[in-house]
């Protein structure tokens, strides 16, 4: 296995601080972990500052302010202060939930580089009924606080079943805004998307569709807006090279400090995630066994281990492979070398064959703190969101 | 699209941080969500793209620091690069 200091080149360029789980929206897809409630124990001020100190000495360049929503947060703004002393560039990445004018202009002030929103639809009824709560006209009001502060802006736009036939619309309303990027992500099936992949996963009609519209405005807004618009995996046949391999530039710090090669490895079983309280990032990054676990290429079985793309692809996603297959060690079943692949496709053939009508009248599982602890004592979640 | 002229004034765009990485021994062009690593040459034009400096007067610049060497064409490639990647208005 890899270990040692000496055969790991790989240094934590990108660091994802996950402040906390609690957030104010719901979404159906959100790709945290299903038990966000156990989460209640997040790190102090003091250890985050410690925590970004030690992940920039050893050469950390991006800072994901992240979540749940991180505005929940009021010592953002210490935070951002000093991520900006540090030489990051740090981007809040927010459903915009949190902040008023006002705000949006201290974290200038202190320093922050960059605001990405996330938006659940263009009309606000569909955008209120995704997210849980009713935050479409705040939403707008805060992208053009992020644009009026002089911001670079990303647009996030989370596309599925229910909302991508909208992808025009959805097109226009970024124009509109004058997002710098706009990002057209087509659902990942993790966390709380997996529980609702029935309700979520689109037709390949749908998916045709939007990509043809996308392309389209890609190329007519290229010199003003950078769309970039991601094909849901699922309907591929090589894995997505993710997180760029484990342990090789990533790093995630949940809430509770515990340290993730990928913001969704808290799934994987039998591993043990070390914690930023008990051990530096250094001892985490390159000593934990944790990060070392699926390093490199010695841990792949067949057929990836004497695969020419391994390079390129790492083997797929693990969390994928592990719930998939129940193996985490499996080659991603996105692959069409993997011997779950066929099972894969039936799966989403079987998705496919669901009428509009019986999609559109599956209950969605929306992500709140009710549903995390009913899923986790095994109890029947609610269809309907929580209050807020 | 038009070539530069010696008068001509690039700017980074407020989009890009460009800094100095001692942890990648290399100047780095930082933005959302991403960044990249710059060579050695294309440190030393980045960083004298100021808003201020006309391309003349970065090449003599250059120039100078690098004991006459004949690297107009270079430097005029590059900043076409730049321009085309969206790094730098003129
Ligand atoms: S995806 Fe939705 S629910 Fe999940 S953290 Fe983001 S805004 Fe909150
Ligand atoms: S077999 Fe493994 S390494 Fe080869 S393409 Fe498939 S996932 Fe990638």
């Amino acid at each position: 296995m890899a270990g040692s200091l000496s055969d790991i080149s790989g240094k934590p360029l990108w660091l994802l601080a996950e402040l906390t789980y609690r957030c104010p929206l719901q979404c159906p897809y959100c790709s945290n972990p299903l038990d966000i409630a156990r989460y209640q124990q997040e790190l102090g001020t003091e250890d985050w500052l410690r925590v970004l100190r030690e992940a920039r000495e050893l050469g950390a360049m991006q800072l994901g302010f992240s979540g749940g929503e991180p505005l929940v947060r009021r010592d953002l703004e210490t935070l951002v202060a000093e991520a900006r002393r540090l030489g990051y560039y740090s981007n809040l990445i927010t459903s915009g939930v949190g902040m008023d004018a006002e705000r949006v202009a201290r974290f200038k002030e202190a320093g922050l580089d960059h605001i990405q929103i996330s938006f659940q639809a263009s009309d606000e009824e569909l955008n209120n009924f995704l997210g849980g709560t009713a935050s479409f006209r705040h939403k707008l009001e805060m992208a053009r606080a992020v644009k009026a502060q002089g911001y670079p802006m990303v647009l996030n736009i989370v596309l599925h079943r229910r909302n991508i036939d909208q992808i025009e619309d959805i097109i226009r309303m970024t124009i509109e805004l004058e997002a710098d990027y706009v990002e057209l992500a087509s659902t990942q099936y993790y966390g709380w998307s997996r529980v609702n992949v029935d309700a979520l996963l689109p037709t390949r009609a749908q998916l045709a569709r939007a990509e043809a519209i996308a392309h389209d405005y890609q190329a007519r807004m290229k010199d003003r807006m950078k769309i970039i618009y991601v094909v849901p995996d699922y309907f591929e046949n090589r894995p997505k090279a993710c997180m760029n391999g484990w342990g090789a530039v990533f790093l995630t710090i949940a809430p509770d400090g515990s340290a993730l090669p990928c913001h969704a490895a808290s799934s994987l079983p039998g591993l043990s995630f070390p914690n930023v309280r008990d051990h530096s990032v250094r001892e985490i990054w390159y000593e934990s066994d944790a990060f070392n676990h699926f390093r490199g290429f010695d841990w792949m079985p067949e057929p990836c281990r004497s695969c020419p793309e391994k390079t390129r692809d790492f083997g797929g996603c693990r969390c994928q492979a592990y719930m998939l297959t129940g193996d985490a060690t499996a080659t991603d079943p996105v692959c069409d070398k993997s011997p779950h692949h066929g099972a894969l496709l039936a799966d989403v053939a079987r998705i496919e064959s669901l009428s509009d009508a019986d999609a559109a009248a599956r209950p969605l599982v929306f992500r709140n703190m009710r549903n995390s602890r009913a899923l986790a004592a095994g109890d029947e979640p609610s269809p309907s969101p929580a209050n807020t | 699209m038009s070539a530069f002229e010696p008068e001509s004034v690039p700017t980074l765009k407020p989009m890009f941080r460009f800094q100095w990485e001692p942890a990648q021994d290399c100047h780095v062009l930082l933005y959302p969500e991403g960044m990249v690593r710059l060579s050695g040459s294309a440190g030393e034009i980045l960083k004298r793209v100021d808003g201020e400096r006309s391309v003349s007067a970065i090449i003599a610049e250059l120039k100078a620091a690098f004991a006459g060497a004949d690297l107009d064409a270079d430097v005029i490639a590059f900043l076409e690069q730049a321009r085309e990647n969206g790094w730098i208005t003129v």
